[in-house]
């Protein structure tokens, strides 16, 4: 099968976002970026929050994942994540202002903030940010 | 006989009862399907988590990881989060799910259960019976998603991890059909293992590599597989309220239809009885003029 394709699945609770043959995929593996071609040997993976990117012929596509999981396969590879986001699909403006909001709310932290907030607005200002990034790609 | 004009007006005061019961019925049908989508589409993503963790579970030692306990324990100290809607008119949803809670508490004697609720009329219904409830989300329904769910699942792992419960129960209203909903106790925590299925296809299971570790993989779709099961009961609940709404709004339409029947005909035969006592008149008045 080397040379050839594999299929990708990638799956949220918000229903399947890809299901396609690939010939290439690179994901933000817990311990760093892997890239997968056709035979990988068994592998499970936690996935950093971070882009996937994977591509078909000379088509390039990229996700923005959160909370992912990744079972990799020599012939399939699925992928489970919270949220999973095609570049062509993120709201640019919208992004950017969670950015902004997140932002402002870390500045305006005063000593006696929660940890569980200041926790929840860098979560908000990182996955802004990595959507601002995503999207660049298109 | 009643008055002709009073019969008049309840007729139009039950058209319009009729207007808005048929009206809500519509918007419940429309909100159903919508709810029922989204159910449909959180599906394959639940699935695949527990089908994962059945076959992780077959390799790690028993009590790999804290949130599945081993063997039996008994439950001194538990955590019960009660699933209604936020509003009512929707036949038996609420009454129905909320019995049930409430036997369900009662049962446990002697055990320490902390309540937490999701939907207004859970809250109520406890606060009314002055059962003291540790924390309850009103308006949850309106819009809620996977985040939400999420964060609700942490707050129950917290719990359950941290603060010493032994088990997490949640009860929530099963869809059933649209028109069947059944209170149903789900354990949350610990984790009953799911049986394991097939392995993924084209994998061969025993011969993984895991990143950063097996123990890790484990834990973080440990912590996904609660937050699901989460999730998924609260969209069974929101699809089974529209689904319990449509069909009381449904009954009350025809209900209001029949009303109207009955009604038309009292007012029909009081019509004709005065024409009839008129003419009564009439005649007589004549007669007696005659005579």
């Amino acid at each position: 099968m080397i040379g050839g394709a594999f299929s990708l699945v990638i799956v949220t609770p918000e229903g399947e976002v890809v299901q396609t043959s690939v010939e290439e995929l690179t994901a933000p593996g817990a311990l760093g970026e892997f890239g997968v071609l056709p035979g990988h040997i068994p592998f499970m993976c936690i996935l950093s929050r971070g882009e996937l990117a994977y591509r078909r012929g000379a088509e390039k596509k990229y996700l923005a994942v959160h909370q992912g999981y990744a079972e990799v396969g020599p012939e399939a590879v699925t992928i489970l994540a919270e949220l999973a986001e095609a570049a062509e699909t993120i709201d640019v403006p919208r992004a950017e202002a969670a950015k902004r909001r997140a932002e402002e709310r870390l500045a305006r932290r005063g000593p006696e903030a929660h940890e569980i907030d200041v926790e929840r607005a860098q979560a908000a200002l990182a996955r802004a940010m990595l959507r601002l990034r995503v999207a660049s790609r298109r | 006989m009643a008055n002709l004009r009073d019969i008049r007006r309840r007729i139009t005061s039950v058209k319009n009862t009729q207007q808005i019961t048929r009206a809500m019925k519509m918007v419940s049908a429309a909100k159903l399907r919508r709810a029922q989508e989204r159910m449909e589409a959180a599906r394959p993503y639940a699935r695949r988590i527990a089908e994962v963790i059945g076959h992780l579970a077959l390799r790690a030692a028993p009590g790999a990881h804290p949130l599945i306990r081993a063997g039996e324990r008994r439950e001194r100290r538990i955590v019960l989060v009660v699933v209604s809607a936020d509003r009512g008119l929707c036949g038996s949803f609420n009454s129905g799910v909320l019995r049930r809670s409430l036997e369900f508490y009662q049962e446990r004697k002697g055990v320490e259960v902390t309540l937490l609720t999701i939907g207004r009329k859970a809250g109520d219904y406890f606060r009314y019976r002055k059962i003291p409830v540790a924390e309850r989300l009103d308006d949850f329904f309106r819009s809620f998603d996977f985040a939400k769910a999420r964060r609700i699942g942490e707050g129950l792992r917290r719990r359950f991890l941290d603060d010493g419960a032994d088990a997490v129960y949640l009860i929530y209203n099963r869809f059933r059909s649209m028109l069947s909903q059944v209170p149903e106790v789900l354990p949350l925590l610990p984790v009953t293992i799911p049986p394991s299925v097939q392995p993924p296809i084209g994998m061969i299971p025993f011969d993984f590599i895991y990143e950063p570790s097996a123990a890790a993989v484990l834990e973080a779709l440990l912590e996904r597989h609660v937050n699901t099961q989460v999730y998924q009961a609260l969209l069974e609940s929101s699809a089974g309220e529209h689904g319990a709404r449509m069909s009381a709004m449904d009954n009350a339409t025809t209900n209001a239809a029949e009303m109207i029947d009955k009604l038309t005909l009292f007012y029909n035969r009081a019509r004709q009885a005065n024409i009839t006592r008129e003419l009564i008149e009439v005649v007589s008045g004549a007669d007696a003029l005659k005579g």
